[in-house]
């Protein structure tokens, strides 16, 4: 026996080093949380330092004069006329007016100003609006991409602007005078993907993913609860149940792009389904997210307390009613949460979409199922790759809506759950 | 007589209560060494017309033999408990009665249990007619996450015992009434059953089983999480409802089992001892192994 007074020491003097420990302990949580936090700080920072000029345009606001005779057009109604006409010379003579001291020599530069779809848009305008002949009306154009970096980035040395110094000094000079804008990019959200960074949208690969999402969440959700609900409630414990369980979990864990390789190899190949559309997008997501979605809802199932389940049995509710009245209920917040969890996964997911081909040029937004479509992250992985520099802020500007679909679902997912839980 | 004597006579000698309590062990083993007679039950296990008539019952745990040999009756509208350390085998007796153990994988009854006169273990016997007409309180108050109301209206809703609103309304408030909860619980029905103490709610759950009108209500230590004034409340509850139903309660509580009971049973390693009326069993133990639990020398 240690006596009483002894013993009181010798917790004192260890009740220090105890509580040195503690500190220590807390302070390595600290220093692990500031570096994760760190990490996403810069992150985020740097991502939306290069992609928030991404949501900005620059516009160029002419008063074109349409001239028949410089444009060989007579009746903007005639498609043949329409066809064979000069809508870029209309374009550059009002550049040329605003600009007193650029010459003949300087059509090309001149040129170089305006968008190369900006001809387009004049063609489709006029054709919309046949008695514009022969006046003169103020209409705003894409600038060329060239001036939108200029606009953006001069003094910037991570991009080489393309302009010479004669255009860039009628850049500045046309900016202060207002011809030469910059505004919301609202081309950004309402069309597909271009080959002009200055007309590249992101909608196209929106509406994909949505439309994939869609796939996913109506076959994966169904399926991936119902399985949880039988494995978990009605399914014999032996060793056909075990072996379907260990590889559920092993599935979890198999590499996306395996699933990519499955659906080409079985959607596309042996059941002939067209190539790059969200349908079959959906499905390899489908096998990608079920594992999750009924691990998730297993483990919510089984969280349910058996007293509830004890509860319901002994009034006499059946197997069934016991499901779907009490277990079901109580555990369907979890199992939102899980299969949010995997959606947003699949959200994410560009491996396996590459090879069922759906990181294909497509500029048309898709309209249904069975329309050649891209997804967000295809389209950041694409124009991440691409050598044209205005495309490094559209992907980081892409990056950050991708974000803000991931944010706004996993705050539905803690809404879904706060919304549903209840106290037991 | 003789026997009486012996408890106050024990009770009264505090050195040999002190040597119980620095020894418990050797004087459980003791004890348990006092024989007991496979199959065979001491005390009067049989009764005239029977609501149980149980025959045999042997309950497995995969290989372990959790009741051993049980035979027993269970008299129509009386109030039996069962006494017995922990693990004795009590509960998992109770929860044969209405089939609770089907759920467990690794359980096995063996032997006759029959309810009225029909074996309810018969293949052709449906388990949810059986936990109709068998109710159960459990030992933590279980009530369901919903309001009071459909917490008692849920056993009528899923076996359609009332065809309208009105009458689900009539069967809530008098089960409510029955189980002693109307007053407090009538100005709040919709609000959501956790609310409640647990008192009330252990109160509300024997109002949700008894709200499917059953013929047996099952006990699992109602009362082993509450406070004395709850607990006195639901015993309260049990002796008024032993008028109309026959109840069978698992108790830790000596001094419950002789409040609410008629009968009591002694259940000790999953063999069934003793069996009498409570009073006997309380005042008279014929087996040695009954004596020693009920004087505390052991459990």
């Amino acid at each position: 026996m240690i006596d009483p007074k002894q013993q009181a020491d010798i917790i004192h003097r260890s009740l220090k080093r105890r509580y040195r420990k503690e500190r220590r302990f807390r302070l390595y949580g600290i220093i692990a949380i500031s570096i994760a936090l760190g990490a996403l700080v810069i992150l985020f920072a740097d991502i939306i330092n290069k992609g928030h000029s991404g949501f900005l345009k620059t516009t160029i606001t002419l008063d074109v004069e349409m001239d028949s005779e410089r444009m060989y057009l007579e009746d903007p109604t005639n498609r043949d006329e329409v066809r064979m006409a000069d809508f870029v010379e209309p374009l550059i003579v009002s550049l040329a007016d605003i600009l007193p001291e650029a010459t003949e020599d300087d059509r090309n530069a001149l040129r170089g100003l305006i968008n190369p779809y900006a001809s387009n848009q004049l063609r489709d305008e006029l054709v919309a609006n046949p008695d514009w002949m022969g006046t003169t009306q103020t209409i705003t154009f894409l600038a060329h991409s060239d001036v939108d970096v200029y606009n953006k980035h001069k003094g910037n040395d991570a991009y080489s602007i393309k302009l010479n110094d004669q255009q860039q000094q009628w850049v500045d000079e046309l900016q202060e005078r207002g011809i030469v804008e910059t505004s919301f990019n609202d081309v950004f959200f309402t069309s597909g993907d271009s080959r002009d960074p200055a007309r590249a949208g992101v909608l196209g690969a929106i509406v994909g993913s949505l439309l994939v999402m869609f796939i996913t969440l109506v076959l994966s959700f169904p399926i991936g609860v119902a399985a949880a609900i039988y494995l978990e409630e009605f399914a014999p414990r032996n060793k056909f149940t075990d072996f379907i369980e260990v590889n559920i979990n092993n599935l979890a864990a198999v590499p996306s792009i395996i699933f990519g390789l499955l659906g080409l190899a079985v959607f596309i190949n042996l059941f002939g389904m067209p190539r790059s559309v969200p349908f079959v997008g959906g499905l390899v997501l489908t096998l990608m997210t079920l594992p999750t979605i009924i691990i998730s809802s297993r483990a919510a199932i089984k969280s349910v307390p058996p007293s509830i389940r004890e509860a319901a049995e002994g009034i006499g509710a059946s197997k069934m009613q016991v499901v779907l009245h009490h277990v079901l209920p109580l555990a369907m917040p979890g199992m939102l949460t899980g299969s949010i969890i995997g959606m947003a996964q699949a959200l994410g997911e560009t491996a396996p979409l590459l090879l069922i081909g759906m990181v294909a040029f497509i500029v048309e937004v898709p309209e249904g199922f069975f329309d050649a479509a891209t997804v967000l992250p295809v389209q950041v992985f694409l124009w991440a790759g691409s050598p044209e520099l205005a495309f490094i802020e559209r992907a980081s500007a892409a990056i950050m809506v991708l974000l803000t679909f991931l944010l706004g679902m996993n705050a539905l997912a803690i809404w879904l759950r706060k919304r549903l839980e209840r106290r037991w | 007589m003789n026997a009486n004597e012996n408890i106050v006579s024990e009770a009264g000698r505090p050195e040999e209560k002190v040597m119980a309590m620095k020894d418990p062990i050797e004087d459980a083993a003791n004890a348990q060494s006092a024989p007991i007679q496979e199959g065979k039950t001491v005390g009067k296990p049989y009764v005239d017309d029977p609501k149980y008539k149980l025959r045999n019952v042997e309950v497995f745990y995969g290989e372990d033999r959790a009741i051993k040999d049980v035979s027993l009756d269970i008299a129509r509208n009386q109030v039996i408990s069962f006494i017995g350390p922990s693990g004795c085998g009590k509960s998992t007796f109770l929860r044969c009665l209405n089939r609770m153990n089907d759920s467990i994988d690794i359980c096995r009854v063996k032997g006759d249990i029959l309810l009225d006169d029909e074996n309810i273990y018969h293949s052709k016997k449906d388990v949810v007619e059986l936990r109709a007409r068998v109710g159960m309180v459990f030992q933590k108050p279980n009530p369901f996450p919903k309001s009071i109301y459909d917490n008692v209206a849920y056993g009528p809703r899923i076996h359609g015992l009332a065809n309208r609103k009105s009458d689900l309304d009539d069967i809530v408030e008098e089960s409510l009434r029955k189980a002693g909860l109307w007053n407090e619980a009538k100005d709040r029905l919709h609000s959501i059953a956790t609310g409640m103490s647990g008192g009330q709610q252990q109160r509300l759950c024997i109002a949700r089983a008894i709200a499917v009108s059953p013929e047996v209500v099952l006990m699992d230590e109602p009362c082993s999480a509450l406070d004395p004034i709850a607990t006195a409340r639901i015993e309260e509850l049990i002796s008024e409802l032993s008028e109309s139903y026959t109840i069978i309660i698992v108790t830790h509580s000596m001094q419950q089992a002789a409040r609410v009971s008629n009968r009591t049973a002694y259940f000790h390693m999953g063999h069934l001892v003793e069996v009498n009326e409570t009073n006997k069993v309380f005042t008279a133990p014929e087996h040695k192994l009954t004596e020693s639990y009920i004087t505390g020398r052991f459990g």
